[in-house]
């Protein structure tokens, strides 16, 4: 269950990881002392025979300080947190490296589409290796992805980058990643985005510069279309009409012209 | 207010004597009693199908593909139509008329001393237009196409069209039952600000107001100030639906974010208007309960005060990954670590409150303490989504489902029990079962959370939200999550069988329990000067106030508790 | 016709309980037009091009409505006028000159929609139009209901009875006039 915190695969996983870890001591921290407090007290002031309530109004300032006291502890908590929080935030959001390549991802009912920069190094050319469900991309590179959606919203979710970014149509929205290990990972769709949803799967292929140079020589994707059983437009129709879950995670839609 | 003492009499006569058909009694009442029991009662019945879906779609997640009983394969399209019925109904046609209109209506009244709500006719048609809205809604599942599926959050352009939604029919009854809702949640809300404003005991300062009322009064007001927007959403969606315009419609002009800011702007103040109530009712039965004067009044009014007011500036937190400004996020972040402080504060004040007690744990008391441990949680762990940084991983997980459920579960149903436990005697005269209630209560309190901690232990490994089989993600498709998932959905059985001994519980002693006197619980506010249940009119005699609502364990009186309106 | 409880009669904040309610009502249409017009502004600043679309619209029977229904809030103040000093007959009168103005600005905004209509800008025709039908369509369906309850709250005030109501009527009025006061810059003369 925590295989998912022993695999981090982009450059600013970590942080993330971190981060959780900072809140969840400051936020533990606080939990813990005040169910200790809070059940200390249910034990301790149980109905007892002839032991009268004490009068406290609260109001007096050698009382209110039992309860302002924690407050100011919880600024402060919250201030930790939040230098924290946007430290990491801007680094992954805001402040944007220089890629190395561009990746263009494309949301769709239900499936995701990529194009890949061929040979050239250019996005937009005729040698684009165009893939579906499978995104290629070589470790230790950075990569600005420009993501797309077609129809609905979808979102673009690469766990182990810890990664995510909404897909909205008639947006092109970038974003980056660096990718620090080789290995095949999940891709998912983080948004509802109709019946399809729950199989909007792909997955993300990190190679050695060696391998993925052999790929993009090979003409990319090549043997995933042979492998594959992309089934033609309306196919996706069909399967919101199918009564029992038989869907599978090839009834992808047409490709991106 | 000489005049004033003479109304008072001459009407408190007048209701004693006025004969009522049955149809006037209980089909169409005045009496805001009658109307919040109906209110009770609707909300109790949307909880059995809002708990029938989730029943359903946990059934799939556990074992998917399985036939499951008492409803069949749970196909795609089925599962995300549950889910979407599932969160609408406990939130709009559960903890609202619950928590707001039917304690709303049933305690302003009595616990201000008055004798009915101001606008009785406004009030009954709030109830009916609520009712027709649930009635909209029950039909959107038999059209063609079925219920909408496209969550509670309603995002365009999937709600948009109903070649992308597959229920066109169906979203459109939605958008409608959710905007009548609305509606008459604002007709409500006329008369709880009024009557609270206007119609208070003589006697009653501002600061003499039980905690309850104000928390609805302040619910009533964040909920009006804050749904107007999104009204105005639910006409252009409806519009894009079924009028052709392209109010979201990115490909003509339009901006899916749009509705986004809409729906939050109403969505996240709406967590407030639930939490609000909740919170008042905690506070009026722990202090009965510890026989303790309430820590700070002023400063629990200024906390709620000042939740509702930060409540209207962080709804974008919803939307960090949504693509708005990340600057915007940023900003956002902080208001929302900012609100962390006046909700913490308002549970330091209550667990300050239990200090030098005299504690009894009766039902009522178990389910408001329960209250406050619960919530904690729920709002510990909001942290981790309200700070921008680590809710790139966190949104739209399971963990976000286990936060919010640790929130809304203690609001809707802790805070509800506590509030039918402990008001029940004087709602229907009868005292009940404190051993059923105790045997209901720790099943329940034990069951929910092996209900919720699995759930934030697949969230944070990465299961998202509204996927009805994860077999089609590798990572998430191993033994150990799907162990966690079928732990929670056992746990939820377990947890929904338990209600069967709270209607037992209900119904039984509605019928043959035993009889309860005026104020059983030796409380402070007025409610219990009124006879148990009360009449139409409520009072014998009208109070008058002379003291705050929780004057327990008073060093100059030998009681331990005296009530409001007693002469010093 | 119902006992009407004692809670109606009391006043504890010193404002009448109908007052109250009305402000109240008004407060949440407020922010219904509120929403309505946050995001026509939104879309109005990202979208210059609009400004043609909004040539489109004719000017003067905006400007003319206005005068209409600026005139029918003064005889709103007449009615409560007279309202206050007792004469219920004169104050129906005045509400009943009110409705007018309500009709009369109806039928130029339905000469209005008629001409655009022909013209080919429906509520179809793009984000401009869609808004413009939309938020001028929420008013125009506000000053049917005051219109409404105008010869309700006139029909009582002619027997002198429920004279306080006409006050209420005028402040939701007002209401509705100002709404239009904020619609017309922004759907006919920002271009």
């Amino acid at each position: 269950m925590y295989e998912r915190f022993f695999t981090a695969a982009s450059t600013y996983a970590r942080d993330i990881d971190y981060l959780i870890l900072l809140i969840l001591v400051c936020v533990g921290f606080g939990f813990i002392v005040a169910e200790i407090v809070f059940f200390g007290f249910i034990f301790k002031f149980r109905a007892q025979d002839g032991v009268k309530t004490q009068y406290v109004t609260g109001e007096e300032k050698s009382q209110k300080k039992w309860v302002s006291m924690p407050h100011y502890l919880v600024l402060v908590l919250d201030v930790l947190i939040v230098i924290g929080a946007l430290k990491v935030w801007s680094d992954i959001k805001i402040e944007m490296p220089e890629p190395d390549a561009k990746i263009r991802v494309i949301g769709q009912q239900w499936a995701w589409s990529f194009v890949h920069e061929g040979a050239d190094g250019k996005l937009d050319t005729a040698d684009d290796i165009r893939t579906v469900e499978e995104l290629h991309v070589e470790v230790n590179k950075t990569y600005h992805f420009l993501l797309e959606a077609r129809d609905v919203l979808h979102s673009f979710s690469v766990p182990a980058f810890r990664l995510k970014q909404d897909a909205v149509p008639g947006r092109v929205i970038t974003g980056w990643f660096k990718a620090t290990e080789t290995g095949t990972f999940d891709i998912q769709c983080a948004e509802i985005c109709g019946v399809g949803h729950g199989i909007m799967a792909a997955r993300i292929i990190i190679d050695s510069p060696e391998d993925y140079a052999a790929w993009v020589k090979k003409g990319g994707p090549t043997a995933f279309w042979a492998a594959s059983n992309v089934k033609a437009p309306g196919a996706a129709k069909a399967a919101i009409d199918a009564p029992t879950p038989t869907l599978t995670a090839n009834n992808a839609a047409p490709l991106p012209q | 207010m000489s005049t004033q003492e003479t109304h008072d009499h001459g009407h408190g006569d007048g209701h004693a004597h006025e004969p009522q058909s049955f149809l006037s009694k209980y089909i169409f009442p005045l009496d805001h009693k009658m109307i919040a029991m109906q209110y009770l009662f609707t909300g109790m019945a949307m909880a059995l199908i809002g708990g029938f879906t989730v029943y359903v779609f946990r059934m799939q997640l556990a074992f998917p593909g399985a036939h499951v009983p008492g409803f069949g394969m749970v196909s795609p399209d089925r599962y995300n139509m549950l889910v979407t019925s599932h969160g609408t109904i406990m939130i709009f046609w559960v903890a609202m008329p619950v928590l707001i209109a039917a304690l709303g209506n049933y305690l302003i009244p009595l616990m201000i001393g008055a004798d009915d709500m101001v606008f009785p006719r406004i009030n009954r048609l709030s109830y009916q237009i609520f009712l027709l809205s649930a009635l909209v809604l029950i039909s959107s599942f038999f059209v063609t196409g079925g219920a909408f599926g496209g969550a509670w959050t309603a995002y365009p352009p999937l709600s948009a069209r109903g070649d992308y939604n597959a229920t066109g029919l169906g979203s459109s009854l939605w958008l409608v039952a959710v905007a009548l809702e609305f509606v008459a949640f604002l007709l409500g809300g006329i008369n709880f600000i009024t009557t609270a404003m206007n119609a208070r005991a003589p006697g009653m300062k501002l600061t003499d107001i039980p905690m309850v009322v104000w928390m609805i009064v302040l619910a009533s007001i964040m909920f009006m100030a804050s749904v107007g927007p999104l009204v105005a959403g639910a006409i252009m969606l409806l519009f894009d639906q079924q009028l052709g315009t392209a109010f979201f419609d990115p490909n003509r002009g339009g901006d899916p974010v749009l509705w986004q800011h809409l729906f939050w702007f109403f969505g996240h103040p709406e967590v407030y208007v639930v939490l609000l109530p909740a919170m008042g009712i905690v506070a009026e039965v722990i202090t009965t309960f510890a026989r303790k004067k309430l820590f700070a009044y002023k400063t629990v009014l200024y906390t709620a005060a000042a939740t509702g007011i930060i409540g209207f500036f962080v709804w974008a937190h919803h939307q960090f990954i949504a693509g708005i400004d990340p600057r915007m996020a940023s900003l956002f972040t902080i208001t929302t670590l900012i609100i962390s402080v006046p909700v913490a504060e308002m549970l330091f004040v209550y667990i300050a409150t239990l200090y030098g007690g005299s504690i009894r744990l009766t039902t009522p008391m178990l389910w408001a303490l329960a209250f406050i441990a619960e919530f904690l949680l729920g709002g510990v762990t909001g942290i981790f989504l309200g700070a921008a940084g680590s809710d790139i991983y966190f949104h739209d997980t399971y963990f976000v489902v286990a936060h919010f459920h640790y929130t809304f579960f203690p609001i809707a149903f802790i805070a509800t029990f506590a509030a039918i436990t402990y008001w029940f005697p004087k709602m229907f005269g009868r005292m009940m079962d404190e051993r059923l209630g105790k045997i209901h209560f720790w099943i329940t309190i034990i069951a929910f959370n092996f209900i919720f901690i699995p759930l934030f232990l697949t969230g944070a490994a990465g299961d998202h939200r509204r996927i009805y089989n994860y077999q089609h993600f590798p990572e998430q498709w191993t033994p150990t999550l799907q162990n966690l998932r079928i732990l929670a959905t056992y746990a939820l059985l377990v947890m929904i069988a338990a209600q069967v001994i709270f209607f037992v519980n209900f119904f039984k002693s509605l019928k043959s329990g035993p009889k309860a006197e005026k104020n059983p619980w030796k409380a402070n506010t007025l409610e219990w000067v009124a006879p148990s249940p009360p009449p139409h009119g409520n009072f014998e005699e009208m109070p008058t106030v002379y003291r705050g609502p929780y004057e327990y364990g008073h060093p100059d009186r030998e009681l331990d508790y005296w009530p409001q309106n007693e002469p010093a | 016709m119902m006992v009407k409880p004692l809670a109606t009669n009391r006043s504890s904040s010193g404002m009448s309980t109908g007052k109250l309610a009305v402000w109240w009502l008004i407060a949440s249409e407020i922010v219904i037009f509120g929403g309505v017009l946050a995001s026509y502004l939104m879309f109005r600043l990202g979208h210059p091009e609009w400004g043609a679309a909004a040539s489109h619209t004719n000017t003067w029977a905006g400007a003319l409505n206005t005068m209409v229904l600026l005139t029918s809030s003064l005889s709103a103040v007449l009615a409560h006028q007279a309202a206050e000093q007792g004469d219920g007959k004169k104050a129906a009168r005045f509400l009943y000159f009110t409705v007018l103005g309500a009709l009369m600005f109806l039928v130029i905004k339905s000469f209005e929609w008629t001409h655009e209509i022909g013209l080919g800008f429906t509520l179809q025709s793009g984000g401009f139009w869609s808004f413009y039908y939309l938020a001028a369509g929420i008013h125009a369906a506000h000053v049917i209901a005051g219109a409404i309850i105008m010869i309700w709250v006139a029909a009582y005030a002619k027997r002198n009875e429920e004279l306080q109501r006409v006050e209420y009527i005028g402040i939701y009025w007002h209401f509705v006039d100002i709404v239009w006061i904020f619609l017309f810059p922004l759907l006919y003369i920002a271009k």
